[in-house]
């Protein structure tokens, strides 16, 4: 019932120093490829600058003077300039994309590992769409910037300032008459970089509605035709398309109107140097070379002015994405090992005793409160009451996904906070009401409870939970792939795994969300004898439904809001003809 | 050329305009490739005294402007802004026809896939379709919107510009073409090899997101087990997977655009030096000099982006047939004959055979008959033709053999929507759109009061839970909203037919996920309310199947029994075994009493 955090937050604020020193922290491994792609962006942009000058002294030296010897020295040099030119843009390009596949797999992988230390009340708070954002795209845009965009920026800022230097060499008149235009093209590039971004923001947002809107449409679509609701729902995504249409063709018009403006203020600067251009070469002033030159320098200038607009542009847009990443490695996990605790602890025994334990998700609203509960090694507790009534809390509190907020909880006697968290979780076997299985071979998902398992093992746990014979059944045995979130086998049969899964755990605890999920009545036997199987000898904690497993329970809790209020063995119960005797006359004797 | 046919029917409507598209581009080009010619002009025959070889007007317009150099200036912003014009007028069509196209086509599909049958829904390959509907559709619409517009500029620009380069000088214009051919080669070679690694890229990203996703959905599991290191190790080794591929990629990348450049400069060096040559030994002017010089930078780079757009438009083509065979798909026919008889619910099976395949049996030879307003249960292992039973009542299948009569009317000849609206199907795994709650309730019936709503919603026993959201009824669902659990939504799905007042309800196992206590609450109200409607309740829960007027046990499609609960019980059989097994606990009861 946690509100999903999803808001895509829009920054547009300056930009955060301390944030992205933290960020170039991350690339520091990358720094010779950073330092190569340096020095390769700026050589390139010197031969970008030489470019037009080639044409001006093939004009000068040969053309005008009507001469040819040297000729063929200056094409020999063009040659060497083409060459070196080839090479640094392989370079730089190479040397980018080694940093950018280099940065995005650091941050990706601390990322994914800092995922691992958070404790589940920020898994609580946060859709895993939302994360799985943090951690694709966002750490994408996070490594482009860091290559390509702050390389482009260099180049840029270095093809300004060597055009700069060639054309004030050549003739500083024409050079601040051709640069007299700049100012007012980056205003302008701003504008429109930032008018164009925000229009495309808006697309993709349309656009990923219109993404989940078929995403219903095609998951849905059964539901849609017993509800009879086709015209509505082509109704309702007619207006998103037309949406998108309407904001799609904003943005485009935008885009289509930047380019002839800039194209027309580059116009102007050459129109101004040829004009001033011209009539010095007619006064003798200036040489012909020097005003085809200046000619070519007007529209080229105007390229690293666009780039570093656009970067600009994008800078604050990868700020955004830049600050959720970073937050999340940043965000500080609730759960940890204290720095004090002991490192060689004796092996866990089982035995769990609830002090005083009071608990709140939030602080508003308390769902455990002064609770105590006393379970002797091998024990059996199942827990019994409504949904909401706060069994999966003392489970979650028994297995340290959370820490109590008051009062204390004792393994084999000790406050488990003095203990490693993996002293716990390593004897721990946990079964979830839906099984999780993971991508992979039926193999593969039981020897995720002990990974260092033989094949025989493997088996062994199988046979020992009923699992064996529908395994064996199938066409490739254990190593049938259960795909995606085990989506090719059925519920019963997941079931069976995960308990295969936790058995070869050998856990000294066991905890179990027991299914409510409808499998047929022979699957439903199964399932129950491998439950008996694996409570013997282990203290386990066990959420409900199954008549059979709460009844040889050695404690039977029922909990209502918080508070405990019954307790005892099931015939103890019965006789005490309370809820729990209601619960299950009622079920049977409904009149 | 099939794919191109069908791109072209894709565009119906928007042909003109598109027309409209081409032309501003063809004017553009012309504009563009203008500006040297007048620099040309100013060079050679303003400040040289060139004779110029132009028509008449021009060649006087030129004598009479002397030496004022403004005069130039001014005709090449006056051309520059014409060509701002066309430039614009370009972009803004394009993007005008394309995301139409896009638009008209994403309706399209969506219309057709929710008219598509049941049966294509069950056996559909959802992310293959998600794909069709978003990336073809966008692959399309950028086609159309960007590539093919500039591949129309590049080839405007080679003819144009091939066009003026002859007329000034035939063995420049040979020089300027020789290595042109070489570039585009390259480049369409270079696309068409690197699709492997595009797509090597891709799939290595899908399978580091899997790695991420699975961790994100199971942490639960991952931390229970204290398998974080070997996830870490696991999610690493994708992750230099694609660390690896993205740089092989890139530089492939870099080999081309390096190689690319090369073979760019090569050809206007060889323009430059050879027309150094020629100016100094007198075959060329100056000005026709600088035209080739200007002319060859417009040609080299059009050319070698075509190679790459070349390769692109396969993709397109691949895309529009993906479509078109979403669209080819027959589209369910919901009003047939348009016989829509009043619906009260006397159900009649006679003989109904039904099978998913050709061959294949699901439901064999049933027979039974309800009367309207009362219950049939159906018990049965997975896989014994309870569903199906049921979805030939919603017509959501047809039967092959036999015959269903509603109130005496043949089912198969009322129409789909007519009956669809009469039976409200609740299914075990419901499906919530992201909408409110009280939207998601009221989706088949429209406008409600509130104290309907909370009625039905009480009687599905999840008014109190509604009433917890923040939001209560107006509480979003799903991603953006409130995530609801299994059993939630299952008695969301139960208010939502129960709110449309059917005449015939059924239940396809749709209490699995409430907790006994609910589901008695759930079932008493539903007793109150039961000769409302004919009833039809599917469940594994026997003690949820006892007080039917009738009660089916199917195996292997077939009725093996039949009765009320005192007469099954009577016999021996599945359903006492059954009962037996589950209820094992009564006795203790009675004798703990």
């Amino acid at each position: 019932m946690q509100q999903a955090v999803l808001q895509e937050e829009v920054h547009e604020e300056k930009i955060d120093l301390k944030l992205w020193r933290q960020i170039l922290q991350l690339a520091r491994p990358y720094k010779r490829y950073i330092i190569y792609a340096i020095v390769s962006t700026v050589v390139m942009a010197g031969g970008d600058a030489l470019f037009p000058y080639m044409t001006k002294v093939a004009i000068d030296n040969f053309v005008v003077p009507q001469r040819t010897e040297g000729l063929g020295w200056f094409a020999a040099a063009f040659a060497l300039l083409i060459a070196v030119q080839s090479f640094t843009v392989y370079m730089f390009i190479n040397m980018a994309g080694k940093v950018e596949s280099g940065v995005t797999y650091t941050i990706r992988q601390a990322g994914f590992e800092h995922l691992h230390t958070l404790s589940f009340s920020f898994y609580d708070k946060r859709a895993s769409g939302w994360l799985l954002a943090r951690l694709t795209s966002d750490v994408n845009r996070l490594g482009e910037i860091v290559s390509w965009s702050l390389i482009d920026l260099l180049w840029g800022g270095a093809a300004m300032v060597f055009y700069a230097i060639v054309m004030f060499s050549m003739n500083w008149r024409l050079a601040l008459l051709t640069i007299c235009v700049i100012p007012i093209l980056a205003l302008i590039s701003v504008y429109f970089q930032k008018q164009i971004l925000r229009a495309y923001r808006s697309v993709r947002r349309m656009n990923s509605r219109i993404t989940g809107a078929f995403s219903e449409g095609i998951m849905g679509a059964t539901t849609t035709k017993i509800l009879s609701r086709e015209e509505e729902n082509l109704g309702e995504f007619e207006t998103l398309t037309s949406g998108l249409k309407a904001s799609s063709v904003r943005a485009a018009t935008f885009s289509a109107l930047f380019l002839p403006i800039v194209l027309m203020l580059g116009n102007i600067a050459t129109a101004l140097t040829l004009w001033v251009g011209g009539n010095g070469v007619i006064a003798g002033t200036v040489t012909y070379g020097v005003l085809v030159a200046f000619v070519s320098y007007a529209i080229q200038f105007f390229d690293p002015v666009r780039e570093i607009a656009r970067i600009f542009a994008e800078l604050q847009m990868a700020h955004a994405a830049a600050e959720r990443v970073m937050g999340l490695l940043n965000t500080d996990p609730e759960i940890q090992d204290r720095p004090d605790v002991e490192g060689s602890v004796p092996p866990l025994v089982g035995g769990v005793e609830f002090e005083h334990v009071s608990f709140a998700y939030n602080p508003q609203e308390p769902v455990l409160s002064d609770f105590n509960l006393k379970v002797e090694p091998g024990q059996t507790v199942a827990l019994v009451g409504e949904t909401g009534s706060g069994k999966s809390t003392i489970v979650n509190l028994v297995c340290r996904f959370y820490e109590p907020t008051e009062g204390r909880i004792l393994i084999d006697g000790v406050d488990y906070r003095d203990r490693p968290l993996a002293w716990l979780q390593g004897s721990l076997g946990y079964v979830l009401q839906s099984p999780h299985l993971f991508s992979g071979t039926i193999r593969e998902n039981i020897r995720y409870g002990n990974l260092k398992a033989s094949d025989e093992e493997v088996e062994r746990a199988a046979e020992l939970v009923n699992a064996h014979e529908f395994i064996s059944k199938l066409s490739q045995g254990y190593d049938t792939e259960v795909g995606e979130g085990g989506g090719l086998l059925s519920t019963g049969q997941k079931q069976l795994i995960s308990f295969a899964r936790a058995i070869l755990a050998d856990p000294r605890i066991f905890v179990l969300d027991e299914a409510t999920s409808s499998i047929d009545t022979e699957t439903e036997m199964l399932i129950q004898e491998a439950i008996r199987t694996i409570l013997t000898g282990r203290t386990s904690f066990i959420i409900a439904h199954r008549l059979s497993t709460v009844r040889s329970a050695d404690v039977i809790l029922v909990i209502r809001d918080g508070k405990v209020q019954e307790k005892g063995s099931h015939e103890e119960l019965m006789a005490a003809g309370g809820y729990y005797y209601r619960l299950y006359t009622n079920q049977f004797l409904e009149d | 050329m099939k794919s191109i046919r069908i791109l072209w029917k894709f565009m119906a409507h928007n042909r003109l305009l598109y027309l409209g598209a081409i032309l501003s581009v063809a004017l553009a080009s012309l504009a563009r490739i203008s500006t040297p010619l007048v620099i040309r002009i100013t060079i050679d025959n303003i400040i040289g005294d060139e004779p110029l070889a132009a028509p008449l007007l021009i060649r006087n317009f030129v004598e009479n402007i002397g030496q004022a150099l403004w005069v130039p200036g001014i005709v090449l912003i006056a051309i520059t802004a014409l060509r701002g014009l066309f430039m614009f007028l370009r972009g803004r069509l394009a993007a005008q026809v394309s995301e139409n196209i896009a638009k008209n086509l994403r309706n399209r599909v969506y219309d057709h896939i929710q008219h598509l049958p049941y049966k294509y829904h069950k056996e559909a390959d959802t992310g293959d379709l998600m794909q069709r509907c978003t990336s073809d559709v966008d692959t399309i619409r950028r086609f159309l919107g960007v590539q093919l517009v500039e591949m129309g500029h590049s080839l405007f620009m080679v003819i144009f510009i091939t066009g003026v380069m002859l007329s000034a000088d035939s063995r420049m214009t040979a020089i300027s073409l020789a290595v042109l051919p070489i570039i585009f080669a390259f480049a369409v070679i270079f696309f068409i090899k690197v699709k492997k690694a595009f797509r090597e890229a891709d799939e290595a990203e899908a399978e580091l997101t899997t790695v991420l996703q699975e961790n994100l959905t199971g942490i639960r599991v991952v931390r229970a087990f204290a398998n974080q290191e070997y996830e870490i190790g696991r999610f690493d080794g994708k992750n230099m997977a694609y660390r690896d591929k993205v740089y092989h990629l890139i530089w492939l990348l870099a080999c081309y655009w390096s190689a690319s450049d090369l073979l760019a400069f090569l050809q206007i060096g060889v323009v430059l030096v050879a027309g150094a040559y020629y100016t100094a030994v007198g075959e060329i002017t100056i000005g026709t000099m600088v035209l080739f010089g200007t002319y060859i930078g417009m040609l080299v780079w059009p050319v070698r982006q075509m190679g790459r757009i070349l390769t692109d438009m396969g993709k397109a083509l691949v895309s529009a047939e993906r479509l078109q065979e979403i669209l080819d798909e027959p589209r369910e026919n919901l009003v047939e004959n348009h016989r829509q008889p009043p619906i009260t619910g006397n159900i009649v099976f006679d003989n109904v055979s039904f099978g998913y395949e050709p061959g294949q049996r699901v439901l064999e030879n049933l027979s039974f008959s309800v009367g309207a307003g009362q219950t049939v249960a159906i018990l049965g292992h997975t896989g014994s033709g309870k569903s199906s039973l049921v979805h030939l009542l919603a017509r959501l299948y047809e039967y092959d053999a036999g015959s269903i009569t509603i109130d005496g009317v043949e089912l198969n000849t009322i129409d789909k929507r007519w009956i669809r609206k009469h039976v409200a199907v609740v299914s075990q795994e419901p499906f919530l759109f992201a909408k409110t709650i009280r939207e998601n309730i009221t989706l088949a019936s429209g406008e409600v009061t509130d104290q309907e709503l909370h009625a039905v919603c009480r009687q599905a026993a999840v008014h109190d839970v509604i009433l917890s959201f923040d939001q209560g009824y107006d509480t979003l669902v799903g991603e953006r909203g409130v995530s609801v659990s299994g059993g939630q939504r299952q008695r969301i799905a139960i208010a939502r037919a129960l709110i449309t007042d059917s005449p015939i309800l059924i239940f396809d196992d749709s209490l699995s996920a409430v907790d006994t206590e609910t589901d008695l609450a759930i079932r008493n109200a539903l007793e109150k309310r039961a000769s409302r409607a004919t009833t039809f309740l599917i469940s594994h829960r026997v003690a949820s199947l006892s007080k039917a007027d009738l009660i089916l046990v199917l195996e292997d499609g077939r009725i093996v029994q039949r009765g009320t609960h005192e007469q099954l019980m009577a016999e021996a059989g599945p359903y006492a075994r059954t009962w037996e097994i589950q209820n094992t606990l009564e006795a203790e009861i009675k004798a703990a009493r």
